[in-house]
């Protein structure tokens, strides 16, 4: 599998002030810290990790829609960080988005043609009416939509409809990677199947890339092909699904695994959960060396001093961790 | 029950069907409530009712602005000479007056909205979709301009330019746009958070269409409702103004400009106040019932 999609060293921090009004310090919020990874043609990427380790921002860094502050983003072997603004927006056909709230990804003013549209418009301005209608009622009737719907708005649409449009949206350039951020959280279970279904075959249909986003594990343990564990900003530990689900190696993907119900009866009662003490530090104040040490069960003196480098395994089994052999 | 229940299913899919065609938009909605709101709709009819007669009255009195008789200085109203408001102390007939004041205040009204709607609405999305430095400059510009006291302002313009109607609107309207800006900023903000903004971004849609399609849209319905406020508004700094002698000039009038002169000849001829004063008075009512009116139909809450 060739990558399309190279990240490297990628960082982005924020600008937080704190302090008073005379002794005001700039302070960078670290919500993306060195991550480096690839995707391949076709290939699902789950990401996964806590609320605020930093997912959404790094979907959000690859497509630029925030600048990076260091590393590179490749996509076909050219470095986005480095593109012009005219130069990324005709780019931008390649690379979409789903996001988590399918009702606030809708402007509720526009209806789902004219929403649906607008992104055919944008690539190429000079696209014919009826063209653009064809267009429309292909994807749409591609998401599961009818298109006799297009008239409608969104606020006339179920939950699982609207993330369908915003699918739909998203698909209607033929992109080749697709930054899924938690597309199905908000959505109720029996809807999150048929929505995490259809993006399958989409992918399937289509050979799409996909950077799957979610804390949903049997979600990512459904639909992915490899597993990225971040926290706070880092890369913790990236394998196939079925090394890491079989034998995670980081004491953070142990812990995370550990929560997750497993749906023989006699194997969930024999298993011993695993709970992480303590609260999520803050990404402004992380800890030094290595960031999970204060809630690891096998931290050391080394973690506190050292940064544990990223090692990458047989299989490709990548794992930022100073004792994962013990 | 399950009778009904299967009845009650086929009326759904038929209406499920119809509106399967057409779609429902937000504004429909709203027009929809709005029409429901009687006090609003009664507003509008009266509005209506005032501009009809602004254009017509005149027309349907024998007299016109120009006519000054001798014989009929101070009438009071009457139904016999067709002096149906009285007349007023140079014997000009109140009625045509009244009409002639009603199409110039609310001209002057419209056209100040529209003037300040247009500036502050496109200043305050694009400071506040901008953001960030540029968008702060914008908007402390503004607070410069606040502090300008109004009537300082057009004092100057007048002594400037000399006194003409125009420049009235436009005073005005300069003025006026400041809040309708800094209203339009904040809502800005909020939308410009909402994931539909980023999707356009991450589809490659321009910072103008954004604006256009999604921000001013989104951010229109407290404008609106503003705007029904600023209008009567208007049309009494419009009339202080020509209480002040700084507004319309003659022979052209305005309601302003009726009221102030009939407040002089209060004790001897009360109705040269009292008509223009209702009729300004009824249509500030009319103007605040739409703008609640448009209130309750836009606000969110509902939806
Ligand atoms: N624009 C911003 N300015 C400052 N800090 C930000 C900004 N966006 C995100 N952050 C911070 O960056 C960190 C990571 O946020 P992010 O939204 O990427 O987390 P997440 O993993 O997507 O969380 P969730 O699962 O809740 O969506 C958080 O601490 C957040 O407060
Ligand atoms: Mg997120």
């Amino acid at each position: 599998m060739s990558a399309v999609l190279k990240v490297e060293n990628l960082k982005v921090h924020f600008p937080i002030k704190t302090g008073g009004f005379l002794n005001s310090t700039v302070v960078p919020l670290k919500a993306v810290d060195g991550v480096s990874f690839d995707v391949g043609a076709g290939e699902c990427l789950g990401v996964v990790g806590e609320s605020g380790c930093g997912k959404s921002t790094l979907g959000r860094a690859i497509l630029q829609l925030i600048k990076p502050t260091d590393g590179r983003v490749l996509w076909l072997g050219e470095n986005l960080c480095d593109l012009a603004p005219e130069a990324m927006r005709q780019k931008r056909s390649d690379l979409q988005l789903v996001f988590q709230d399918p009702l606030s990804s809708l402007n509720p003013r526009l209806s789902v043609a004219e929403i649906i549209r607008e992104p055919l418009y944008a690539a190429d301005p000079s696209i014919s009416r009826g063209e653009a209608d064809q267009r429309i009622d292909e994807i749409m009737s591609d998401v599961g939509l009818l298109p006799e719907m297009r008239n409608r708005y969104p606020h006339e649409f179920s939950g699982g409809q609207c993330q369908r449009i915003a699918i739909a949206r998203a698909m209607v350039l033929k992109p080749k990677l697709i930054v899924c951020d938690e597309p199905v959280s908000a959505l109720d279970v029996s809807i999150q199947a048929q929505v995490i279904n259809l993006l399958r075959k989409l992918q399937r249909e289509h050979g799409l890339s996909l950077i799957f986003i979610s804390h949903d594990l049997s979600v990512v343990r459904h639909l992915c092909h490899r597993v990225m564990v971040l926290y706070l900003g880092r890369m913790m530990e990236l394998a196939d699904r079925d090394a890491l689900f079989a034998k995670p190696l980081h004491p953070y993907t142990q812990a995370l695994l550990s929560a997750v119900p497993i749906p023989d009866p006699a194997l969930e009662r024999a298993k011993e959960p695993l709970i992480l003490s303590g609260d999520l530090p803050s990404p402004l104040h992380p800890p030094s060396g290595c960031v999970f040490r204060t809630r690891c069960p096998k931290a050391s003196p080394k973690c506190i001093k050292e940064v544990p480098a990223v090692e990458v395994l047989s299989g490709g089994h990548q794992i930022a961790c100073h004792h994962w052999q013990d | 029950m399950a009778l009904f229940q299967s009845q009650s299913d086929a009326q759904l899919k038929l209406m499920d069907a119809a509106v399967r065609m057409r779609g429902r938009s937000l504004w429909q909605d709203a027009l929809e409530r709005f029409r429901r709101n009687t006090a609003a709709m009664g507003g509008v009819i009266v509005l209506c009712l005032i501009a009809l007669m602004s254009m017509i009255g005149p027309l349907i009195s024998p007299y016109t602005l120009e006519d000054l008789s001798w014989e009929a200085i101070g009438i009071a109203p009457t139904m016999t000479n067709s002096h149906w408001f009285g007349t007023d102390d140079t014997g000009r007939d109140l009625w045509v007056l009244t009409w002639m004041g009603a199409r110039v205040s609310l001209t002057i009204g419209v056209m100040t909205t529209i003037v300040a709607m247009s500036i502050g609405v496109i200043y305050g999305a694009t400071a506040g979709y901008a953001g960030g430095r540029t968008g702060n400059a914008m908007m402390r510009f503004v607070d410069v301009l606040y502090a300008l006291p109004l009537l300082f302002f057009i004092i100057i313009l007048v002594t400037v330019f000399g006194r003409n109607i125009y420049l009235v609107f436009l005073a005005i309207g300069c003025v006026e746009w400041l809040t309708m800006a800094r209203i339009v900023r904040g809502q800005t903000l909020s939308v410009k958070r909402k994931d539909y903004i980023e999707a356009a971004l991450a589809s490659g849609v321009r910072t103008g269409t954004i604006i256009r399609r999604h921000v001013i849209p989104n951010v229109i319905g407290p404008v609106i409702v503003y705007v029904t406020l600023l209008v009567p508004t208007n049309i009494l700094v419009e009339s202080y103004l020509s209480f002040l002698g700084l507004g319309v000039q003659e022979p052209l009038t305005s309601w302003g400009v009726l009221i102030s002169r009939g407040a002089n000849s209060l004790e001897t001829a009360p109705w040269l106040l009292l008509i223009p004063a209702t009729f300004l008075a009824i249509t500030m009512f009319c103007f605040n019932f739409i703008g609640d009116g448009l209130r309750d139909a836009l606000d969110p809450k509902d939806r």
